[in-house]
């Protein structure tokens, strides 16, 4: 409670922190693993958006009759002030999902929330394992892939593994690699693993052996998750916070743990949401996919609010999927696997610049790839190539470890 | 209703020592003679097969290694299980009729789901496709756990699992669910001590396969390299092999017009092509996809002739030295060490080179190796031998009733069935499986086994306690060979549920 109270007043003191003063603090953590304290310390989290999707009906392209005429039946209307069911005004060319109205849009409008159309990955294979490994592993396309090496982990090993923690019941393809990373699902409450005469007895048998350290590990992690995400703890938190008459639950209670751990001692992270492979009726404003977007932005919005308005001054939230679908609905009412995608970036201390970034192309049937898809303009590579240079003060030569053979493009997104 | 399960295991006993007694009057001249203390007899009982049981040691004991091995080295692929196990994998769907048709069936259901003249007709059929294929997986993965708990033939049941593991395929993907008992009971388990090169071509022309790397994709308009990439880099010659993209390339060109056909109506052939047309139930090798040029492959000229290439080219890939050295010390590091000594690794190879890839006698020299008994280096379980050995140590009279909850652990533990989604298969070294969050998931599990796995034992229908087993036989035989202080903790233990579950929370059980 105290703690809110503290993050609140701080947030309203003048404490804006710059790009540099966010590089400052992320070479100091990678060098020297002193404890800094943790407001002062970038996060990066990724929420990966398995099954492919349809980014097309999320950021909305209001300003093109070819869209509306591509997708008679599942479009979503242009912006209305009467017409609830119309998509939310973001600027000339765009809008955003009428379902984020309660969740998200409020933090594109307050400049914490931006989207890049045309994102994605030259993988071509429209297989969504085949297209999620390899974004996961982040490596060359094309070439020998080496299938313990993903992304995540090399940045882990540019920055400080100790802080790097996988939101999963496995360890993700991103975050696999030779620098250990923990993991731990919280779609469950966190209990201990073992009662305390067993534990103490483990202890006993473990004791000088191999392993000892990292069964102490394990069992400290596993009952520092259950105290610090108690729920009894998460209640008072909230009561205390005064909001939230309906206790969450689903995506956004899951978020909400996501959050208290990354406001502790956790700063690289990752999730994975499935749920969005919609060949067959995938709704308009409302249905299938609307319900989605509802329930991810919901917790989105509540990792915002979670971390309080400090911490996510300092941490950004990408989410990124494996392709985009089919700009033609097809004939189930649905849309199939396609190319580029949209990818959503948040973040308590995002540039200025407007909702949308990114490179860009006007909409037309010679505009899609292969006439069926969104083109990549933005790799996702070069994209969070150049948001970590800025972020984490990454050196060239690092990033090169972390992606090999990639330009960064700095989109000056932070 | 405890009647029932009790006459079930009596069954299930009786089958074992029925088996074991055959085995004792085998004789088998060859074998040699290797003497073993209990401790080792421990070891090489837990190395060959998916951990030690107490039927399993005395089969040992009684009629020496050298024997057992011989006779592990050749087992029947059709042998029979004890009988309940045997009833229940015979009653299965996967057990009925053959994959083709199954496939075809599913399939009539998924193009309904797309073309039915309603949404309900389309929501049913799209419903009951995923209903085939779901069942199909779990049905595999149950027969497969049932097999590794119960199966005499331990060694085969490793094999099966190395080589699924070796020549992986995803669930995930598309209808290869469907396809996954076939797959190991066609392509991999005759072969799994017999021919590499005869299970190299079985897999090539596997619709599961076939499916899983997009060589039914490739064609010579449209060359798909996946394949023949991960033939090279993953099942053959290892990733420094020596071989160059441009042989990617070119392999991936034999493979063209390898691919699946699921309609049973015949395809449709230009008359040119017609001889050289190839259908074995889902398998099809299309001439009019094929890519007829020469190719030039490791140095050698390969004449386009059609399917016939991939056969020459197989049997190029078998005698490279670098295939026995790359299959070799794979195995070694799954049955031995995740170091394995450089010698026994160039034994095998040569084995392995000089019978063109006879996988029993690649086995003899590990086999036989005083390595594979010896009781110091010992190798960390992953999560499925864990799970099993677990289960077969502490109830091996039992049978498995509901496999569910064990494949929801393998799951969570981070080896689920058929759940690998990449190529390269699960690995086979321990800093893949003992971090921090897996050990103490470990010790989680070995709660709930060690109270009893009622979820697992318990008749269907009923929600009662399961009595414990009767621990005395494997206390007496394990806890002798603990280190002092798993003893030490041991010795503190007020039930046998608690001692159960703190051994197989051990350092000791957490090796092999």
């Amino acid at each position: 409670m105290q703690r809110r109270h503290l993050l609140q007043a701080l947030a309203a003191s003048p404490l804006a922190i710059s790009g540099a003063r966010l590089f400052a603090a992320g070479a100091e953590q990678a060098s020297g693993r002193s404890p800094t304290p943790p407001m002062t310390r970038p996060r990066f989290l990724l929420v990966f958006l398995r099954g492919g999707y349809d980014a097309t009906n999320l950021l909305i392209p209001t300003g093109s009759s070819f869209y509306y005429e591509q997708r008679p039946r599942i479009a979503i209307a242009r912006p209305s002030a009467n017409d609830p069911a119309s998509a939310l005004a973001l600027n000339a060319d765009w809008g955003l999902h009428p379902a984020l109205k309660a969740s998200l849009y409020p933090l594109v409008q307050a400049g914490q929330a931006r989207f890049l159309p045309f994102a994605g990955t030259e993988d071509l294979s429209r297989s969504h394992f085949e297209t999620q490994d390899s974004i996961e592993l982040g490596q060359p396309v094309g070439g020998s892939r080496d299938y313990n090496s993903g992304f995540l982990n090399r940045l882990a090993a540019e920055l400080d593994a100790q802080q790097a923690l996988s939101f999963t019941d496995q360890l993700p393809i991103a975050f696999r690699g030779p620098v250990r990373i923990a993991n731990a699902g919280l779609r469950e409450t966190a209990r201990p693993a073992v009662d305390a005469k067993n534990r103490a007895l483990i202890a006993s048998m473990y004791q000088g052996q191999a392993l000892g350290a990292t069964v102490e590990e394990g069992l400290a992690l596993r009952e520092e998750l259950a105290r610090d995400l108690s729920p009894d703890k998460m209640k008072a938190m909230t009561d205390a916070a005064g909001r939230n008459a309906i206790p969450a639950k689903g995506f956004e209670l899951e978020a909400r743990r996501i959050a208290t751990l990354m406001r502790g001692r956790f700063s690289l992270g990752f999730i994975d949401v499935g749920g969005w492979d919609t060949h067959v009726n995938q709704g308009g404003a409302t249905g299938q996919l609307a319900n989605r977007f509802e329930e991810l932005g919901r917790g989105l919005a509540a990792i915002a609010d979670e971390l309080g308005p400090e911490v996510w001054r300092e941490t950004t939230v990408m989410v990124i999927s494996e392709f985009g679908r089919t700009f033609r609905e097809n004939g189930n009412r649905g849309t199939d696997h396609g190319h580029g995608s949209v990818y959503w970036l948040l973040g308590g201390g995002l540039a200025s610049g407007g909702p949308v970034a990114g490179d860009q192309i006007a909409l037309t049937a010679k505009s899609l790839f292969q006439n069926r898809d969104y083109p990549v303009l933005n790799d996702y590579r070069a994209v969070l190539g150049g948001l970590w240079q800025r972020q984490f003060g990454l050196s060239n030569a690092a990033l090169a470890r972390v992606f090999p053979g990639v330009q960064p493009k700095d989109l000056r997104l932070v | 209703m405890p009647a029932e399960p009790r006459l079930r295991r009596r069954t299930l006993l009786l089958s074992a020592t029925a088996g074991a007694a055959l085995a004792a009057c085998g004789g088998l001249p060859s074998a040699p003679d290797i003497p073993m203390d209990a401790a080792q007899r421990l070891r090489a009982a837990d190395r060959i097969g998916w951990g030690a049981t107490q039927a399993q040691l005395a089969e040992i004991e009684r009629m020496g290694w050298g024997p057992y091995v011989e006779r592990q080295l050749k087992p029947d692929v059709k042998a029979a299980m004890p009988g309940p196990v045997q009833a229940r994998i015979d009653a299965m769907g996967i057990s009925q009729g053959d994959v083709a048709a199954r496939v075809w069936a599913a399939e009539s259901f998924r193009r309904n789901g797309d073309k039915g003249a309603t949404e309900d007709e389309r929501a049913a059929a799209r419903k009951a496709y995923q209903e085939a294929q779901g069942l199909a997986a779990r049905e595999t993965g149950e027969r497969q756990l049932l097999r590794e708990l119960y199966a005499q033939q331990q060694l085969l049941e490793q094999m099966s699992w190395f080589w699924f593991n070796h020549f992986n395929v995803h669930q995930g993907k598309r209808d290869i669910r469907l396809m996954l008992s076939d797959y190991q009971d066609r392509a991999l388990r005759p072969h799994a001590l017999g021919s590499f090169r005869a299970m190299l071509g079985a897999v090539a022309r596997h619709p599961a396969m076939l499916r899983y790397l997009d060589n039914d994709q490739n064609a010579v308009r449209g060359l798909n390299e996946n394949y023949a990439r991960e033939l090279l880099e993953l099942h053959t010659m290892g990733v420094d092999g020596g071989y160059t993209q441009r042989d990617v390339q070119e392999l991936a060109r034999v493979l063209t017009g390898f691919g699946v056909r699921v309609d049973p109506d015949p395809a449709k052939v230009a008359p040119r092509f017609e001889a050289l047309y190839q259908r074995d139930g889902l398998f099809e090798f299309h001439p009019g996809r094929h890519d007829f040029g020469d190719k030039q492959l490791l140095g050698r000229t390969i004449k386009g002739s059609g399917a016939k290439e991939l056969d020459e080219v197989l049997d190029l890939l078998v005698a490279q030295p670098a295939t026995a050295r790359f299959v070799c010390r794979k195995l070694a590091v799954f049955f031995l060490s995740d170091q394995p000594p450089p010698e026994l690794v160039d034994a095998m190879a040569s084995a392995f080179l000089k019978t063109r890839g006879d996988i029993a006698a690649t086995m003899r020299p590990m086999l036989y190796s005083a390595a594979f008994t010896s009781t110091d280096a010992p190798k960390f379980k992953d999560p499925h031998r864990y799970l099993l050995s677990s289960l077969r140590a502490g109830f091996e009279q039992r049978e498995l009733v509901n496999a569910q909850p064990l494949q929801n652990w393998l799951r969570r533990l981070g080896q689920g069935l058929f759940d690998k989604q990449t190529p390269d298969g699960y690995p086979l070294t321990a800093d893949a499986w003992n971090s921090p969050g897996q050990m103490t998931l470990r010790f989680e599990v070995a709660r709930q086994i060690g109270t009893g796995a009622a979820a697992l034992y318990r008749p269907e229908g009923t929600n009662g306690p399961v009595p414990m087993p009767d621990l005395q036989p494997l206390r007496a035989r394990v806890e002798p060979t603990l280190a002092p202080s798993t003893r030490g903790a041991l010795a503190q233990t007020t039930s046998p549920q608690q001692w159960l579950t703190l051994w197989l929370s051990s350092p000791d059980f957490m090796y092999r």
